[in-house]
């Protein structure tokens, strides 16, 4: 079964005026269950138009988009995904706790469940002693963290995730890459990851999707078996080579 | 602690202030018009207790229930310019072009309305004035929400109104406070104004008038005192309901302050 299948989908903004955008044409993309799939191309290819189309938040001008077997935006009404952004999104007027409820609250979960599956979660993103703290009390890391906790808080079978990392300093991004990893084997959840870094990319996924601009075409398909990743990984040179790889598609993309 | 640190750096500065100001003017001694020495207004306000208090009440009243229309009409606006496209596009702008009469200009008019003598008519102008403000930026504040935010809520299916609840309405609280810290001085100075050419004739306004005109300026300055009091006394309550409302709004301050 796919978690995702979209067949022929294309997106044009504001079609029939002088403004007209063709941002999407004719994707192809089935993934699958457990799968961890970035997006990566130039500024404008489109990635981050493909993930709200997943994401139902914009739906497609032609073709179609399925999530777990149902058109997308029937999924975005059973909340089949979290979501995740650049920007943490989090609501200063809550707490943290508060903040990884909020999904919860909307799909009418009692306060205890709530209150329980809040702790469980911040004890996946390691930041249990900050429950009671407001989200400007935290560093951007860990507004992050909360936010994928928040993503993750009613075990969506899909994480759909907007370079959620692309304002963290290296170091930070790093040790989050890695939070992600491991709650992904945790939870058994299928990530699609949008980003601009490719080592990110390589390091994180089990597919990386190469992206042509203008308009947004699934230019290549690179498939990366590393193993497990740990900080080896990193100086490994099976991991340079696929470094290398996705860097000269995206060269190909760009020329 | 940390209060009483925040308060008594102004009072010093006042007091100096009033210090200086009284040594000025008993050195120099000049013409009770030009500026009474803070004594003579403590006492000329002592000697008019009741009548000043009583016009503080009048006055008092117009700027409270303008205060409070005001910003109730000015949020409903808000509400209904954020919710309805065509109720934005016809609001706005007439909003926008209303704003810049000078309001308190149509004091004498707005007399002719609602009855010389009637406070209806200067509840209006101060209505009127605490409106745009209030109007304006709250619905900046309902509109200017952080993107993402809503694309969330989106993703979790959740209702328009469920939006404005949990998103637009607390990211319109800092700007709505911000207005209204601003409406409430205005609401004051709106009231007295108005209060020259009409309204009750028992309220702060006429009492300033009338004791200038009688050159007793020492009883003008103990009303004007009075309506200070008022702007004092609303503002002080506009900050104390801010941090009621807003908690995690006094924890950016309190992340700010410390060195």
């Amino acid at each position: 079964m796919n978690v995702i299948d979209i067949q022929g989908a294309t997106k044009v903004f504001n079609p029939g005026r002088s403004n007209q955008v063709e941002a999407l044409a004719e994707i192809d993309l089935a993934v699958e269950h457990g799968e961890f799939i970035t997006l990566i191309g130039p500024s404008g290819c489109g990635k981050s138009t493909l993930l709200r189309l997943i994401a139902s938040l914009i739906s497609p001008s032609t073709g179609s988009v399925q999530v777990n077997d149902k058109p997308a935006e029937q999924a975005r009404l059973d909340r089949d995904y979290g979501m995740a952004f650049q920007t943490a999104g989090l609501f200063d007027w809550r707490t943290v706790t508060k903040n990884i409820e909020l999904p919860l609250e909307l799909m009418g979960w009692s306060k205890g469940d709530r209150r329980r599956r809040a702790s469980e979660m911040l004890e996946l993103v390691k930041l249990s002693e900050f429950a009671k703290h407001h989200p400007n009390e935290l560093s951007g890391g860990m507004q992050q963290r909360v936010a994928i906790a928040r993503a993750l808080a009613f075990s969506p079978s899909l994480l759909l995730m907007d370079e959620p990392f692309g304002a963290l300093d290296e170091m930070t991004r790093e040790h989050m890459q890695d939070e992600l990893l491991r709650i992904w084997k945790e939870t058994g959840t299928t990530v699609v990851f949008v980003t601009h870094s490719i080592p990110e990319a390589v390091y994180l996924s089990t597919r990386v999707l190469v992206m042509s601009p203008r308009p947004g075409t699934i230019a290549s398909n690179i498939s990366v078996s590393l193993g497990d990743r740990s900080a080896a990984t990193r100086d490994d040179p099976a991991f340079f080579k696929k470094v290398t790889e996705v860097r000269i598609a995206l060269r190909e993309v760009e020329e | 602690m940390n209060a009483l640190k925040g308060f008594s750096a102004p009072v010093a500065a006042g007091v100096v202030l009033f210090g200086v100001w009284q040594g000025v003017l008993s050195l120099f001694n000049p013409e009770g018009f030009v500026l009474p020495a803070p004594s003579e207004i403590v006492g000329a306000l002592i000697d008019n207790w009741d009548e000043v208090y009583h016009g503080a009440r009048i006055t008092g009243f117009v700027v409270v229930s303008g205060l409070v229309a005001g910003i109730i009409l000015g949020i409903i606006a808000a509400l209904l310019v954020t919710r309805f496209r065509t109720a934005n596009e016809t609001i706005t702008p007439l909003a926008v072009a209303i704003n810049a009469i000078p309001i308190i200009a149509l004091a004498p008019i707005f007399n002719n309305w609602f009855g010389l003598t009637s406070p209806r008519s200067n509840q209006a102008i101060v209505v009127a004035l605490v409106f745009f403000p209030i109007f304006i930026n709250t619905t900046r504040g309902l509109t200017q929400v952080d993107r993402s935010q809503i694309e969330l809520m989106e993703s979790y299916a959740a209702s328009r109104s469920r939006i404005t609840r949990e998103v637009r309405i607390p990211n319109a609280m800092p700007f709505f406070f911000t207005a209204l810290k601003l409406a409430t001085s205005l609401a004051v100075i709106a009231a007295i104004v108005a209060e020259y050419f009409g309204g009750r004739q028992d309220a702060l306004g006429p009492m300033i008038t009338q004791s200038a005109g009688l050159t007793r300026y020492d009883e003008a300055w103990a009303a004007v005192l009075a309506g200070t009091a008022i702007g004092a006394v609303l503002y002080f309550a506009v900050l104390v309901i801010e941090r009621l409302a807003m908690p995690w709004h006094s924890l950016i301050r309190a992340r700010i302050d410390e060195p």
